[in-house]
Order: C-alpha cells, then sequence, then structure tokens
C-alpha cells in the first residue's frame, strides 16, 4: 500500500511539473510581450521594463521557467494587477467558500444520487428507469449558469423563500474566521441565528452546482446495481432466504459502490469547474467568481493562479480517489491499480 | 473534461467497430425504435434545419436597434419578447443556431484532427515517441477542462474564435487516447501485417489501413460530444471570453439578460431554453448511439 502510495506521488510530482510548464507557457510565451500584460494596458513603457526586470522577463526562457517554477514552489503566485495583492493571499481568502459550496454539493449529490440509481437499477425497464434517464440526460445537458437563474426566479421572485445570492443576508454579521467555513465558524461562535442563514444562502448555489453531477452519479450507480444484481453473490444470499431489503442493503448497495466512487470523484473536478458559473451567477464569494472578475479586468496572474490552483487540487482529489478505490476494493492488486 | 456533466467526452470504446461495421441497418433500427433517442434525432434535425433557413425564418434582424420596442415582454409581434435593445429574441435565438452548431463543428473538427495525428503518431511508433506524446495528453488531462479552456481563452483574448481554439486545445488529448488505443489495437491485425509484409511504408499503412478503420469510432465519439462542445461554449460566452456582443450567441444572451432578469424573465429564459434543447437533444441522440453500439449497455 505504501509503496503504491509513493508510486501515484512520485507520478504526481510529473503531473504538478507539467501543469507548471503549461500555466508558465500561457502566461509567458504565448502573449507577445507578457511585461505588457502583466504591467496593464494603460501602463508607460518604463513601466513595462520595470515590470520585465522586477519578474525576471528580460532573461532568457529557461531561466524565467526556473525563477516562475521557484516562485510556484515557494507559493508565490504573482501579484494580482487589480488590487496589487498577491495571488496566493486572495485565493487564501476566496478558497474555503468554494471549498464550503462543493462540499454541499458532493453531499446533495451521493444523499439522492445513491438511493436514486439503486431504485432505478433494481425497477430496470419499468417507467421509474426511464424516467431517471429522461431526468439524468436533462441534467447533463443543463447549462447549469442558466439553471441557477432559474432557481432565482422561482424561489427569491415568485416563492420568496430562499435568498437571491451571496453567502449571508446583508443584516447578518460576519463570524469570525476560524476555518472559513461559515456553517462550520457560525457554530462555534454559538451564533445560531447566523449559521441558519448560512444554511438557507447555500441551499440554491449548492442544488444548481450539485446538477450535472447528481445525473451522472445515479446513471452509474444504476449501472453499477444492474451488473451487481447478475453477481453469484447475490444469487446465492436470496437462495439462502436473506431478506430482499438485507441483500440490497449489505450485498447490492455495498459492491455497487465501488465503481461509483470513481465516478464520485471525477465528478469533484467538474463540480470545482462549475463553481466557477454558479458562484456568478449566485455572487458567491469563491475563487470562481475572482477568477470571472479577473477575466474581466484580464488580470492574467489570478486567473492562472485560480487555473493552477484548482488543477492541482484536481490532481489531489483523483489520488485520493485512487487510494479510496483501491481501500474498498481489496481485489483489485495495488500494481494493477497503479498500472492502469 | 466535465468531464462530462463534467464537459468531458468519454474514453475509448473499442466495442464499437465490430457492431458499426456488421449492421448499419439494425442501428439505425435500434437507434429510432427508443423515442427518447428518435426525439433526440428529430430535435437535431430541427436544429439543422432552423440553422441553414434562419435568414429565412427569422421574423426580424437578429442586430439592428429599435429602441422603441425595448425590453417588451413575448407578445404576438414578438413570441420570446425583446431585449435591451429592442432585438427580437426569438430571431436572435435562431440566428444563435448558426454560431453554437457552427462553433460546435469547429472545436471537434479541430479537437479530432489534432487528436487523431497525435494519437497515430503515438501508436504507431511506439517507444519513447509513444512514451513522450501520451504523457503530454496525460498533462493535459490533468487539468478539469473548463478551467484550462478558462486560463487558454482569457490568454488568447475574448472573441468566439478564440474560445472554440482555446476548447479544441484542451479536448484533442480525448480524441488522442482513442486513436492511439485503436492504432495499438489494429496494428497487430492480419490486414495490416499483410500490407506490411507487402512492403507498403509505415505512412502508407497509417492512412491506408489504420486510420480508415478508426473513423467509426472517431465520429460516433464526436457525435457525443456535440453537446458538450456546445454547452462549453456557451459557458464561456457567459463568463465573457466567447462571442462578444452583439452577436446573437446564446451563452452571451443569457449573461446580458442576467442583469434584467427579475423583471425581463425572458431574456435569460428562451436563451437558456435554446441551449437546454438543443444540448438535450445531442446528448439523447449520442446517449442511444453509443448504447444501440455497445452489447453491454444494450439491456
Amino acid at each position: 500500500m505504501i509503496r503504491f502510495i509513493l508510486r501515484r506521488l512520485l507520478l504526481m510530482v510529473v503531473v504538478l511539473l507539467g501543469i507548471g510548464v503549461m500555466t508558465f507557457t500561457l502566461t509567458h510565451v504565448v502573449p507577445g510581450n507578457p511585461a505588457r500584460l502583466l504591467a496593464g494596458q494603460h501602463a508607460t513603457e518604463s513601466e513595462v521594463q520595470a515590470v520585465a526586470r522586477l519578474y525576471g522577463l528580460d532573461q532568457p526562457v529557461t531561466t524565467q521557467f526556473g525563477i516562475y517554477m521557484i516562485g510556484l514552489l515557494h507559493g508565490d503566485l504573482g501579484m494580482s494587477l487589480t488590487n496589487r495583492r498577491p495571488v496566493m493571499d486572495d485565493l487564501a481568502q476566496f478558497l474555503p467558500a468554494s471549498i464550503e459550496l462543493t462540499l454541499a454539493a458532493i453531499l446533495l449529490v451521493l444523499v439522492i444520487g445513491l438511493p436514486v440509481g439503486l431504485m432505478a437499477g433494481v425497477r430496470r425497464g419499468k417507467p421509474s428507469d426511464h424516467a431517471l434517464r429522461f431526468l439524468s440526460v436533462g441534467g447533463v445537458s443543463m447549462p447549469i449558469f442558466w439553471l441557477g437563474i432559474i432557481l432565482q426566479i422561482l424561489f427569491y421572485k415568485n416563492l420568496q423563500l430562499l435568498p437571491i445570492g451571496g453567502r449571508l443576508g446583508i443584516v447578518d454579521i460576519e463570524p469570525p474566521q476560524i476555518t472559513g467555513f461559515y456553517l462550520i465558524d457560525t457554530l462555534l461562535d454559538g451564533d445560531l441565528e447566523t449559521f441558519g442563514s448560512a444554511l438557507v444562502h447555500l441551499i440554491l448555489p449548492a442544488a444548481t452546482l450539485a446538477a450535472g453531477s447528481l445525473a451522472v452519479v445515479s446513471r452509474m450507480m444504476r449501472a453499477s446495481v444492474i451488473e451487481v444484481l447478475d453477481a453469484d453473490y447475490v444469487r446465492t444470499a436470496r437462495a439462502k432466504g436473506l431478506a430482499p431489503a438485507l441483500v440490497l442493503r449489505r450485498h447490492v448497495f455495498r459492491n455497487a459502490l465501488i465503481p461509483t466512487t470513481t465516478v464520485v470523484g471525477l465528478q469533484i473536478g467538474a463540480l470545482l469547474a462549475g463553481n466557477v458559473l454558479t458562484e456568478v451567477v449566485f455572487n458567491w464569494p469563491g475563487i470562481g467568481l475572482y477568477a470571472v472578475n479577473a477575466i474581466k479586468n484580464l488580470d492574467y496572474p489570478a486567473i492562472m493562479g485560480v487555473t493552477l490552483v484548482i488543477s492541482v487540487i484536481y490532481v489531489f482529489v483523483n489520488l485520493a480517489v485512487d487510494i479510496a478505490y483501491v481501500m474498498l476494493d481489496p481485489r483489485i492488486s495495488l500494481s494493477g491499480a497503479a498500472a492502469r | 473534461m466535465t468531464e462530462p456533466a463534467s464537459t468531458a467526452p468519454i474514453a475509448e470504446s473499442p466495442v464499437i467497430v465490430p457492431a458499426l461495421r456488421r449492421k448499419p441497418r439494425g442501428l439505425l433500427r435500434r437507434l429510432l425504435t427508443n423515442p427518447l433517442s428518435a426525439a433526440g434525432a428529430v430535435l437535431v434535425c430541427i436544429a439543422v434545419i432552423v440553422a441553414v433557413l434562419a435568414p429565412q425564418i427569422a421574423p426580424s434582424d437578429p442586430i439592428a436597434m429599435a429602441p422603441q420596442s425595448r425590453l417588451a415582454p413575448p407578445s404576438a409581434a414578438h413570441w420570446f419578447g425583446t431585449d435591451d435593445g429592442g432585438r427580437d429574441i426569438l430571431s436572435r435565438i435562431i440566428f444563435g443556431t448558426r454560431y453554437s452548431l457552427l462553433a460546435a463543428l469547429g472545436i471537434l473538427a479541430m479537437a479530432s484532427v489534432l487528436g487523431t495525428v497525435v494519437g497515430l503518431i503515438a501508436g504507431s511508433f511506439g517507444g519513447w515517441v509513444d512514451e513522450i506524446l501520451m504523457r503530454l495528453t496525460d498533462m493535459f488531462l490533468a487539468f478539469p477542462a473548463l478551467v484550462l479552456a478558462m486560463g487558454m481563452a482569457a490568454t488568447l483574448g475574448p472573441s468566439l474564435l478564440n474560445a472554440i481554439v482555446a476548447t479544441a486545445l484542451v479536448w484533442w488529448p480525448w480524441y488522442a487516447r482513442l486513436v492511439r488505443g485503436q492504432t495499438l489495437l489494429l496494428k497487430h491485425e492480419a490486414f495490416v501485417e499483410a500490407s506490411r509484409i507487402a512492403g507498403a511504408s509505415a505512412l502508407r499503412i497509417a492512412i491506408h489501413h489504420i486510420l480508415r478503420n478508426c473513423l467509426t469510432p472517431l465520429i460516433v465519439q464526436m457525435s457525443l460530444d456535440v453537446g458538450y462542445a456546445i454547452l462549453t461554449l456557451s459557458s464561456l460566452s457567459f463568463i465573457g471570453l466567447g462571442a462578444q456582443p452583439p452577436t446573437p450567441e446564446w451563452g452571451s444572451m443569457v449573461s446580458i439578460g442576467r442583469d434584467y432578469f427579475l423583471d425581463q424573465w425572458w431574456m435569460v429564459t428562451f436563451p437558456g431554453l435554446a441551449i437546454f434543447a438543443s444540448v438535450m437533444a445531442f446528448n439523447l441522440l449520442g446517449d442511444g448511439l453509443q448504447e444501440a453500439l455497445s452489447p453491454r449497455l444494450r439491456r
């Protein structure tokens, strides 16, 4: 097990290096004059030259790459062009909001997607199964930015049930920053009223973000339930007279979970990307909204910082999923899993 | 990529080749007897017709301003209402079909050509060439697709063409993997060996034997990806990186409508529905196609 993890970590170093090469290429090689890009459109020629010297942009490309990578290793993502703060500080400030939203969405995906997929698999070919197919194709076809807006029209304007966006209402007082997760920080602070407000503000964005992944996960769960239902051990369990509910819970559900785990892990990548769109719609102050504001201001260091951070999280999540997969299913040999 | 829902195409499925070669007519029948796939096929046909005939069927000009009828709700004169410039939203959606379909085709064409070349070279040569090219594809696949497309489109500068190029640059690795997989399978087939013994050059074998036999799975994969291409592009336009106003592109129309959505609900609702319906149509068709072709899924 430790060898497997070590090997995967080594592979990850290569991938992380690749991500560094890619963002370096995008910021230093693709643009005609990266110094002008960094200095901003309205900078004077001497300012551009000063920026070039400051970031080592007057050096040969290989030296620049060295400087860039050393910076990255020290957590230096450059300065934001809009607020002149280190991009890393900005990201540290906005990341918890994005993670809180993503985790809430994953929770929804698991709590709804798994049982629904199980039901559909068990009732294969029945109307409820067809309905799921229709809904799941609908779910992955939905532009999530549009779904978010429609939910706002419905639940904020028409029904007046839920807030339109943001993490808290205007009258709420921000909890003291401990973890950055409002749901946890308000509880630690003992402020139940603000906790309720944070929870209510989380509902629509999380539902919006979850929609696409919900479709994929329930569909995957259905497929693996169908696979498992045909297995010999399920027939054996039934033949020895186990109650159907027990067979479903103990044999079918647990085994069908194994392939679904991988898909859930892969969906985290989709959710991270979906964050960008959801945060814009709900004015959710996470790194997605930060990225889009950066795009509007052509703030390249900030854009690349977000790209880099999301990709690094993605790589780590994939590693965790691979390890979880091996731990869940002892039949998979570690070397085989590593060779995949 | 998302990542279906992921905005990501699905990886290689080698079962497709024999199934397609065997029974093209049975395939069409299987596809059309499934009501959902048939509905998808009909919707796709409608979208293509609307795109081709846009100037003939659109009630008015999609770009010219008409301030006197600004922000009008849906009515007999303007079925889907008008936008902040008084432009007829139905006409803009009709013309938008062209942008979405052409842009999706552009993405798929670029990504598949690039991916095919890389996959074919990697699979044919093997050894260190394969190793280098495949590690390069892995590198691209390490990014969530939409996020990388966003970074690239931002670097290239916001425009529809750049969004297409950026998305294609992010998507080619999926095709490279598919073609490489097929190449490795085909390389040792008897007809390829025979051709090699008969003295055919490596290039001739790659193009005449391997590439030709890769085409079917490639086309099937592309049909699965059209919907995601439309979705990715409209997402980029929504965050301001794709088509720029006043281009009647659906994602950019939703983005503009967002400033008015609480009172002028029609400005976001209809363009969004157009994205949803067309992506769903392609996905239902692609889903049906895949199910009809893959014996494992057909139960």
